[in-house]
């Protein structure tokens, strides 16, 4: 009997899959910083489930379990509560778009979500339609092809899983899986996608979201800005929007502008001088390089970003303005610890830059309401906010 | 038979010299230290460099001794002094300056920020102007960069913040992450013509100069509002573009 994650109090999002579909490089690089072409070499095969707790931000920590390939459930009957959690959770099912057929997958798919539902009905099901790039997925119309085969053949499987399950306990039909509301993903570690699908699968797990959404909603029609997302710079997850249509090259362009922000504050914005300076010295890792791919700089450790006092770089006065020659601007401001707030907007409206302030001075309070409520929330589907972002065996 | 680049190489070189030499401004020669005919190698240097005298005598040379990441660290310094007697022995009495470097780290880029500091006229007469804005402006380090590359063509730091300790790779790394910035926002076909990037310890603001050069300018000092660092970039944009345009 493999060792779960019985008692996780926070939110929880597993990660399963075929073998080699890819699911412990989106962990990787999502969450623990890794660049993608390191995946290739760094991580071996996944040989138990391992959980990390992410606690960046106050809004949303949560505890991703990232299973091994194929990973079979525990055969007995009875539901394995343990697992699939009884409040907040997400079941990413992670296919790798390359390695057609689906089918057996998919069947192994269906008998899990078959599962997962009957134990906690509200668990959200993602399928993340994996490593959509490269030579096969060159165009638009492929992925999008891709996405229509995988989404009626997970329909067929359910239905077949519907029509031979048994009656429910309490002898009532049994649940038709082929109802349920699954989420369809195109992803590729190597561009932003899994970044941003990413960022929609834990959105869900956020029980004050609808209200972070007014609170943006708000700002951006007082303000007249033209799009608001909430950020975790230490992800660079995004949290939250406000409810216009979401432009994918717009997410890229602000988490881009994190990377910014953080960079050169990490050179400039630290004053320790009894610190020696990163970089200097023997060091002949990525630090001194000029790395020539994805990114910029090997930000400095998450413990730099966070800890406290002089070595933290990214503090409550953090503030960028970025201009572009399109007359757009893009200003990101700090709104609680290791939250930004980007906001896309035409340069006419930033003009009064007290006024917006102002507003996002009331922007940010409000959050801070609602972070406090959310903590105070207790025992109702998670407990203390786990510490640091502590990786584990599980 | 001769490998295809040879073949290129004679050819080019008999037939369309004087048009490749004439008026050149800058000669950059690189040799790959791990060279296995480095007789050849020399031969080929001599051949341009008295293409150079007959038709550009005025030009300036860099010599790149790269992929030093090859040799091993201890004996890098010896070998590349060594590799610089030779290329001397063949300079034909040209004055050249010698870089060791390798695109694994910032030797390439400082060579480079070195190279295309040469190109900029005055230069030591914009320094003296940079040291002054720097003063006047009350800020911890003054940037100008190249505006294409954002390689560094000068730079100033206030003497009292020397003792900071900024990171010594900091040029190179602002480079990147501003070269890295600017093709993100490529993809969304609009280019980025200013920043501003700030926390409770320190302000950077970047902002296109003169014709071709960005400037950068990092305050410390929290009594400094934003907006007087904005105003007093613009004054001295005005400044340098009359003396150094």
């Amino acid at each position: 009997m493999s060792p779960l994650p019985s008692s996780l109090p926070l939110p929880r999002v597993l990660i399963m899959g075929p073998r080699r579909a890819g699911k412990s490089s989106i962990s990787s690089v999502v969450l623990h910083k890794m660049s993608p072409h390191e995946t290739l070499f760094r991580l071996d095969s996944t040989a138990s489930p391992v959980t990390s707790t992410i606690n960046n931000n106050a809004l949303c920590p949560f505890a991703v379990v990232d299973f091994p390939g194929d990973w079979d459930l525990p055969s007995d009957n009875s539901p394995d509560d343990s697992l699939f959690g009884s409040g907040l959770a997400a079941l990413i099912f992670v296919l790798d778009a390359q390695d057609e057929p689906f089918d057996h997958s998919l069947a192994r798919f269906a008998s899990l979500v078959a599962r997962a539902v009957a134990v906690n009905p509200g668990i959200h099901v993602e399928v993340f339609i994996n490593k959509v790039d490269g030579e096969l997925f060159l165009s638009d119309e492929a992925k999008y092809d891709c996405r229509r085969d995988v989404m009626s053949q997970v329909q067929d499987e359910l239905a077949d899983v519907s029509a031979s399950a048994p009656p429910s306990a309490d002898g009532g039909a049994p649940a038709d899986l082929s109802e349920l509301n699954i989420g369809y993903y195109l992803t590729s570690i190597y561009d932003h996608s899994i970044f941003a699908s990413f960022s929609k699968v834990v959105q869900k797990l956020i029980p004050t979201l609808p209200t972070i959404e007014s609170l943006l909603n708000v700002l951006v029609a007082s303000c007249r800005m033209e799009k608001a997302f909430l950020f975790d710079v230490v992800s660079k997850l995004y949290i939250s929007t406000d409810s216009t249509p979401v432009d994918a090259a717009s997410v890229e362009l602000c988490s881009d502008m994190i990377d910014v922000v953080l960079d050169v504050s990490g050179i400039y914005g630290k004053k320790d001088p009894r610190r020696k300076p990163r970089g200097d010295g023997s060091e002949a890792g990525h630090e001194g390089m000029a790395p020539r791919t994805d990114s910029a700089v090997s930000l400095n450790s998450e413990g730099d970003l966070a800890g406290g006092g002089d070595s933290s770089y990214y503090d409550s006065q953090s503030s960028s303005s970025i201009h572009l020659s399109n007359g757009m601007v893009l200003y990101l401001k700090e709104v609680d610890s290791m939250l930004a707030l980007v906001c896309l907007t035409r340069e006419d409206n930033i003009l009064k830059k007290g006024l917006v302030d102002y507003n996002i001075s009331v922007f940010k309070d409000a959050l801070g309401k609602v972070v406090a409520v959310n903590a105070g929330r207790g025992g109702e589907d998670k407990g203390e906010g786990g510490g640091g972002g502590e990786e584990g065996e599980a | 038979p001769t490998p295809p680049q040879d073949a290129f190489y004679e050819s080019y070189f008999e037939r369309d010299r004087e048009t490749i030499f004439r008026s050149v401004e800058l000669l950059i020669y690189v040799f790959d230290i791990e060279s296995d005919n480095p007789e050849k190698d020399f031969d080929h240097f001599s051949g341009v460099l008295e293409a150079i005298e007959e038709n550009s005598p005025d030009a300036r040379i860099f010599v790149l001794v790269h992929k030093m990441d090859l040799v091993h660290e201890d004996e890098r310094d010896m070998i590349f002094e060594d590799r610089q007697r030779i290329i001397e022995a063949h300079s034909r009495g040209l004055h050249l300056e010698c870089f060791a470097t390798s695109i694994w780290d910032e030797t390439l880029y400082k060579a480079w920020s070195e190279i295309v500091t040469n190109l900029i006229p005055n230069i030591s007469l914009l320094k003296t102007h940079l040291d002054d804005f720097c003063r006047i402006s009350d800020a911890d380090e003054v940037v100008l960069f190249e505006r294409a590359t954002f390689l560094v063509i000068a730079h100033t730091t206030d003497a009292s913040h020397e003792i900071q300790t900024f990171d010594a790779h900091r040029f190179e790394k602002i480079s990147n992450i501003i070269k890295q910035f600017k093709l993100s926002c490529g993809k969304t076909q609009a280019q980025f013509t200013g920043m501003e990037v700030q926390n409770s310890k320190f302000g950077a603001f970047i902002d296109a100069f003169t014709a071709n050069t960005y400037i950068m300018v990092i305050v410390s000092d929290p009594n400094i509002a934003a907006a007087a660092t904005l105003t007093n970039i613009k004054n001295a944009k005005q400044h340098f573009a009359k003396n150094f345009s």
